[in-house]
């Protein structure tokens, strides 16, 4: 049997390539590794059952998988640390049918025109091989809006004042404000910020056939068992509704099969261990940063640089205790946001001098608290001490956090390759990721952790800390190499997207440099990181990789 | 009657989670049920399908049907990374494909017995004492009361939601969730 495409992971990207593909009249099959637990895939108005408010399925049973235990990665932060110094959950994203969509809370910003040409903008910087994309913003904002529809997103144009421009308004107005994001918006304008309503993949109205949100706030980390999140649900719905797709969860794609000119299928391994290849005109790899390169490292893909440029958030989390019960277990997790650190203003010019750089930039911030009562309990000591913080709570009801997605360079040395001795149940090597940040990335998150330390005061904290993700020698959470892995969700920049081949391992279209009928439509193709969540974007290059791939363009 | 631990196990299961959730003004672990929420998850395999995860969409606490109940059913990869982690690899290569993996029913096996027999009769100071000798053990002790005083009652411990209760938490709220009100308002 042979398809026109196999799509390889079913998250954002790859049901948004799912969805142009079945449009433009193509065959589709999505292989998935998996389970399936967002819809009847014979039904695909029937959607699941499974996803509920339970923080022990959600956070501390690993329900949307992978299972460290069966598909772990490992980490080390340089060559220096040998094989790996850890092995188990790195950057783990969500394997099951919608992917990292599934689990993400929906905060979903375009990027900046400046995003797209750092090099051209700020020149470049010792020690990363910053680089312009393919493509520039005027080109992908057709491209973003037609993402903003396919996903359902609720927004307020124009409340933002460092946001790209735009062509049109948001599908949806923003949803219920949250307490405490009106309390500390209302502290960053008072300090010169520039909070706004956060652009959300989560139904402020019915949409797209499913219902509004009821702020139940079991939002990060977790399925929404009401389906008014804007995960992949609605691109799949509508692939599978054309009749011309098929999903194949709990399905590993083991390698791309190729003549040797072009891809001719996808080997897979179903979840009784049985192996085949499915035909297919196109391949379009969507497996997420992590998994695509380690595909394409399986299938012997020889490019040099596969795997390398891996990029994460660098975070930097400023908490403040407060008073007052700011009740973050109600809402969207995350309503409010600011962009100021995004931009390179004069403060951040005299930081970077001063830390020998000649720029640096931060990343969105986002105001939010949280409603895990059971990692709340297990962060407090036993005994007696325990019954009386979670009394008190300080560090749940009382807590109100400040989260920088810090810009992360590209470096060569940060990468994904095969593990040399770990496997996964299947047999197969797993993903070892290699990761340093750059100094660029630890002066921007010394400068700007005291502005957010400084807005957390404003709002009344009466005590504040700071910590960053993946923790630094010095910082708090520090507790030895280990700990350096970064946990950011957010990966990018593992087949580098560029016009030329010897830098660059996909073209601007995402086509896959001498196998031009193999398409990468996730975050991997990112060039640089921006400081901004990578899933709106990557739906945006998804659609418009599909769009070429179908002679649509 | 213990789902998995012995009787004596049990006694001193339930002795050393009333130190790590003491009892006091508010329930501890023992009244809340946290021993039967860990004997329950060293004997998830006892059930079929094994009580893993919770079912969904909603609890019925706030309307909708009763679904956490019945548990979902695992995959074939998901069951064997679960047996791994509860039962340890025991020899078996298709659980050993990266090395021998201890699991959960061994680590309480030792650590219950290293406590002695005659833990619970000790008093709280020498029971403290014992448990700091074993920190390793102690700590994934610990998790697990965690998880079985404010996880979902569904599980066995939270006994009618006295851990939310005392944690001041309103557990899962769907399909009633929060008005936009209760969201936005002191």
């Amino acid at each position: 049997m042979t398809v026109d495409a196999v799509v390889v992971g079913s998250g954002p990207g790859g049901s948004t390539a799912a969805e142009i593909l079945t449009r433009a009249g193509w065959s589709v099959t999505i292989v998935e590794k998996g389970r399936n637990r967002l819809l009847d895939t014979s039904d695909p108005g029937m959607l699941g059952t499974d996803f509920s408010n339970d923080e022990l399925k959600f956070v501390h049973r690993h329900f949307l998988g992978p299972d460290p235990l069966v598909e772990p990665r490992t980490f080390r932060s340089s060559d220096a640390d040998g094989a790996h110094v850890l092995v188990g959950e790195v950057n783990s994203i969500p394997s099951t049918v919608g992917g990292g969509g599934v689990h993400a809370d929906g905060k979903v910003p375009r990027f900046r025109e400046e995003d797209f040409s750092l090099l051209d903008t700020f020149g470049p910087v010792e020690g990363a091989d910053v680089a312009d994309w393919p493509v520039d913003y005027g080109e992908l904002e057709p491209f973003y809006a037609e993402a903003e529809r396919l996903v359902g997103v609720a927004g307020d144009a124009g409340a933002n004042p460092f946001a790209a421009w735009r062509s049109g308004p948001y599908p949806m107005a923003p949803g219920a404000p949250m307490y405490g994001a009106l309390r500390s918006s209302a502290a960053a304008e008072r300090v010169g910020l520039h909070p706004y309503a956060a652009p959300t993949a989560v139904n402020s109205v019915p949409y797209g056939g499913r219902p509004a949100c009821n702020n139940c706030g079991f939002c990060a980390f977790f399925g929404c068992p009401i389906h008014a999140k804007g995960d992949p649900v609605a691109m799949l719905q509508r692939a599978l509704s054309s009749g011309r797709a098929e999903l194949l969860p709990e399905t590993f794609a083991c390698r791309v099969v190729t003549d040797g000119r072009r891809a001719t299928g996808v080997e897979v391994v179903a979840s009784d261990g049985t192996r085949r290849t499915i035909g297919a005109g196109a391949v379009v790899l969507a497996a997420g940063a992590v998994e695509t390169p380690r595909l394409l490292l399986l299938s012997g893909h020889d490019h040099p640089l596969v795997g390398r440029y891996l990029m994460t958030h660098y975070q930097t989390i400023a908490f403040g205790v407060f008073a007052e019960d700011l009740h973050a277990e109600r809402g969207r997790a995350v309503t409010h946001v600011h962009d100021d650190a995004v931009v390179v203003d004069d403060a951040a010019r005299a930081a970077a001098a001063a830390a020998g750089l000649p720029w640096l930039r931060g990343g969105m911030v986002e105001h939010g608290g949280t409603g895990l009562v059971v990692a709340e309990a297990k962060r407090y000591p036993r005994g007696r001490r325990h019954t009386k913080l979670m009394a008190s709570s300080p560090m749940r009801r009382h807590l109100w956090a400040l989260t920088m997605q810090g810009e992360d360079l590209p470096q060569r040395s940060n990468a994904v390759d095969l593990d040399p001795t770990v496997r996964d149940a299947r047999g197969f090597p797993v993903a070892r990721v290699t990761y340093r940040p750059h100094r660029h990335e630890l002066a921007a998150s010394a400068h700007h952790r005291s502005r957010l330390v400084r807005l957390l005061e404003e709002m009344g904290a009466t005590a504040t800390g700071v910590s960053t993700s993946p923790a630094a020698p010095g910082e708090l959470g520090w507790t030895g190499p280990a700990s350096s892995a970064p946990d950011s969700h957010h990966v990018m920049g593992t087949t580098r997207m560029g016009r030329d081949p010897r830098h660059a391992v996909v073209d601007g279209f995402g086509r896959l440099h001498g196998l031009d009928n193999v398409v990468v439509a996730d975050s991997s193709v990112f060039v640089t990181s921006a400081g901004y969540g990578p899933t709106l974007t990557l739906v945006a290059l998804a659609a418009r990789a599909a769009a070429a791939l179908a002679g649509a363009l | 009657v213990p789902v998995w631990l012995t009787d004596v196990e049990y006694r001193t299961l339930s002795a050393a989670c009333e130190r790590m959730i003491p009892g006091g003004d508010a329930p501890g672990a023992v009244s809340a049920g946290v021993p039967d929420y860990v004997d329950g998850l060293l004997g998830a395999f006892a059930f079929d399908p094994p009580r893993i995860w919770a079912g969904g969409a909603f609890s019925g606490r706030h309307g909708g049907g009763g679904g956490f109940g019945s548990f979902t059913t695992l995959g074939p990869l998901e069951e064997l990374a679960w047996r791994m982690r509860i039962e340890g690899s025991g020899g078996m290569p298709e659980r050993e494909f990266n090395g021998p993996v201890v699991g959960w029913q061994e680590q309480y096996r030792r650590g219950l017995a290293a406590l002695g027999e005659d833990f619970a009769d000790r008093d709280v100071d020498e029971q403290d004492r014992r448990l700091d000798a074993d920190p390793e053990f102690s700590a994934l002790l610990y998790e697990h009361c965690c998880e079985g005083m404010y996880g979902a009652p569904e599980y066995g411990g939270n006994r009618d939601g006295a851990g939310w209760a005392a944690a001041r938490f309103a557990g899962d709220v769907q399909p009633r969730g929060w008005s936009d009100d209760e969201v936005a308002a002191p």
